[in-house]
């Protein structure tokens, strides 16, 4: 098997995979043996693709009809960037998927769970190694559809009225997405992102404006930028508990992968004063929202608002360095908000609520969930030596370098606060009296599965943060590639004929 | 693009932005129905001049197909979302008689801590307590006042 075929495989295999579960629908054991293995598949391709990657450079794979006059083709392309993604997205859906299945013991997910997921896995794939807006539009859209069944998946008074805002306001987006899209090749007469580049250097300043801050909102609308944000505090807790962590984890995040890939490629160092800005209110909107909350879920989903603010910045601040640290970052969010939420999600399962007054006493509980809660919330408010101080430090760093100094400010208060929050929760949920009362004892004991997959994505975590080293040196590589894109295709369109 | 199919698209969208600001979730419907054909017809005009068909040897100029691909793509995406927010809509009637996009809960907390306060300060405060019973789409209203 040639390397270029991974990149195509890495669709194919979950979507005909979710099409082989729908027909063993029926037959819960052989449907979950099927997911599990299509998504372990995937996994291991992933992983595949990221040292093949690494080793040899950016891989390209281009499918064309050859008697065409004009170019019709399909083009799929994976940098370092992309599958780096790849292969922590991958993961992350193969441990929310375990956990989903220590949930579906107790008769909550439905039948069309293990369909709908696969379909989302083959969309997040698609999303990461599309070579083109048209594509890259298909890939949104196969997640997005997944997401509406997966937001609304128990169809109950709750899901209905907050999927409902969910669902609108991602169509809408689909809609600002196409019109960019559309708008894009009316002006260049194409939407590859190797010839896109240099045609539209060649557009009047106007028009590019036009063209980037459509394309800001379509995807800024996705990553739940300020003030593109309030539906999705409103709507990701109503959804089942492992549908939110992967959610949180991954949806957002693609938002954020669409517009560093947009930015850094089509419209370079552009727009950078109101990046700048849209960062800073992204970043303090999103953690006072989460000060005033009362309820696990509502903190953790505005925290993913405030989160992605850091990632805004780091985009804005631009150049290597800034890239860099913000890619790191991007990666060590996904483990951590995933697993903030696959802890909330046993509290959840074992009290039947996460209002922070009506639970307590979970640590004494429980020690190793408090324990796992911890570790992932110190790496979230980014204190040293987890994770998240390293992604902060370095574009904090950046910040400095380019003598930002307001925006330097704005991140280290941020920070300050989101560690207030997560106080909150911690004195809340897990210090206190026991609540409710007469409980049993053991909480992991009783979800084994879910305990399993929360304590898998914390060790990921933490692993990141013990390996930050060898992988901020892979960042930057992939930041230099992000820089380096039309050397790069000059070069891979010569290997390839 | 000619003025006709300029005004053609600038009307449909504005009027599927109307009706997307609505709260019964069967006019947002039309109103999603009317933005994509909108932006399916900016992106139809995208491909060029009328007349020259995305067929090979079809003879004369042939247009660039990817526009025609992108819009009936975006058809058939169109297609499934209507489906799905009908049925959503039909859900939403089933469990509570109207199809009406309801009030973030958090929302409806706050105004009517809003309220609370409103009323305890306010000059009035013999005000019976019947009307925080009222229906939730009554709250934000008279916290306005």
């Amino acid at each position: 098997m040639t390397s270029e075929a991974i990149l195509p495989l890495m669709v194919l295999v979950p979507l005909l995979g979710a099409g082989a579960s729908l027909v063993v629908a029926r037959l819960r054991t052989m449907q979950t043996a099927v997911t599990f293995t299509v998504a372990a598949g995937t996994t291991i391709l992933s992983i595949a693709l990221l040292l093949k990657v690494d080793a040899d450079g950016p891989i390209r794979a281009v499918t064309s009809i050859p008697e065409a006059p004009i170019g019709v083709t399909l083009d799929l392309y994976a940098d370092r960037f992309a599958s780096l993604m790849l292969v922590i997205a991958m993961l992350m859906l193969l441990a929310v998927l375990l956990y989903s299945a220590g949930q579906k013991a107790a008769g909550e997910m439905s039948i069309w769970y293990q369909p709908a997921y696969l379909v989302m896995v083959a969309g997040v794939s698609a999303a990461f190694v599309t070579a083109d807006l048209f594509n890259l539009f298909v890939a949104v859209e196969l997640l997005l559809l997944s997401s509406y069944v997966l937001i609304m998946l128990e169809g109950n008074d709750e899901q209905i009225r907050s999927g409902t805002t969910y669902v609108v306001l991602n169509v809408l987006e689909s809609t600002l997405l196409l019109m960019a899209v559309a708008l894009v090749f009316a002006a260049t007469g194409t939407l590859s992102f190797f010839a896109l580049p240099a045609a539209i250097a060649e557009l009047p300043s106007g028009i590019q404006t036009g063209l980037n801050l459509l394309l800001l909102a379509a995807f800024g609308l996705k990553a739940a930028i300020f003030p593109l944000f309030s539906w999705l505090p409103d709507s990701y807790p109503a959804a089942p508990g492992p549908v939110t962590a992967v959610f949180a984890g991954l949806l957002t995040k693609i938002g954020v992968y669409a517009l560093i890939r947009t930015q850094t490629l089509l419209f370079p160092d552009t727009n950078r004063t109101l990046l700048m800005w849209i960062a800073g209110l992204t970043m303090i909107i999103g953690v006072l929202g989460a000060i005033a909350q009362s309820d696990m879920k509502r903190i953790l989903s505005f925290h993913i608002v405030s989160q992605i603010g850091y990632m805004v910045m780091g985009l804005a601040l631009g150049g290597v360095a800034a890239l860099t640290a913000t890619i790191f970052f991007v990666l060590h969010q996904i483990p951590i908000k995933t697993s903030l939420f696959l802890v909330e999600g046993i509290v959840e399962a074992e009290t039947g609520t996460s209002r922070l007054d009506r639970v307590g006493g979970m640590a004494r509980r429980s020690g190793p969930l408090a324990f796992m809660f911890m570790l992932s919330a110190m790496s979230l408010a980014g204190i040293p030596p987890l994770s998240g101080f390293v992604g902060k430090v370095g574009i904090v760093t950046a910040g400095l370098d380019q003598q930002e100094w307001v925006l330097v400010a704005v991140a280290l208060l941020v920070s300050l606060f989101t560690l207030v929050s997560m106080l909150k929760i911690w004195s809340g949920l897990f210090w206190g009296d026991v609540m409710p009362v007469d409980p049993r004892k053991g909480v992991l004991r009783h979800h084994r599965r879910m305990s399993a997959a929360a304590a898998s994505v914390v060790a990921l975590g933490v692993g990141i943060a013990l390996a930050a080293g060898p992988l901020y040196s892979f960042t930057e590589r992939a930041a230099e590639d992000l820089y380096l894109p039309a050397e790069i295709s000059e070069a891979i369109v010569g290997d390839s004929k | 693009m000619s003025w006709a199919m300029a005004t053609l698209i600038g009307l449909q969208g504005a009027a599927g932005t109307y009706l997307l600001l609505h709260r019964s979730l069967t006019r947002i419907i039309l109103g999603i129905g009317l933005l994509a054909n909108a932006v399916n017809l900016i992106a139809l005009t995208a491909g060029g001049s009328p007349g020259s068909p995305p067929i090979i040897g079809e003879g004369g100029e042939t247009a660039d197909p990817l526009p025609q691909a992108l819009v009936l793509t975006a058809i058939v995406i169109g297609l499934g979302v209507t489906a799905f927010l009908l049925a959503t809509a039909l859900r939403s009637w089933t469990i509570d008689g109207n199809d009406d996009v309801e009030d973030d809960i958090e929302d409806v907390r706050l105004a009517r801590a809003a309220l609370e306060s409103d009323r305890s300060s306010g000059p009035d405060p013999t005000t019976s307590d019947s009307e925080f019973t009222g229906g939730l789409d009554e709250v934000p209203e008279a916290g306005d006042s």
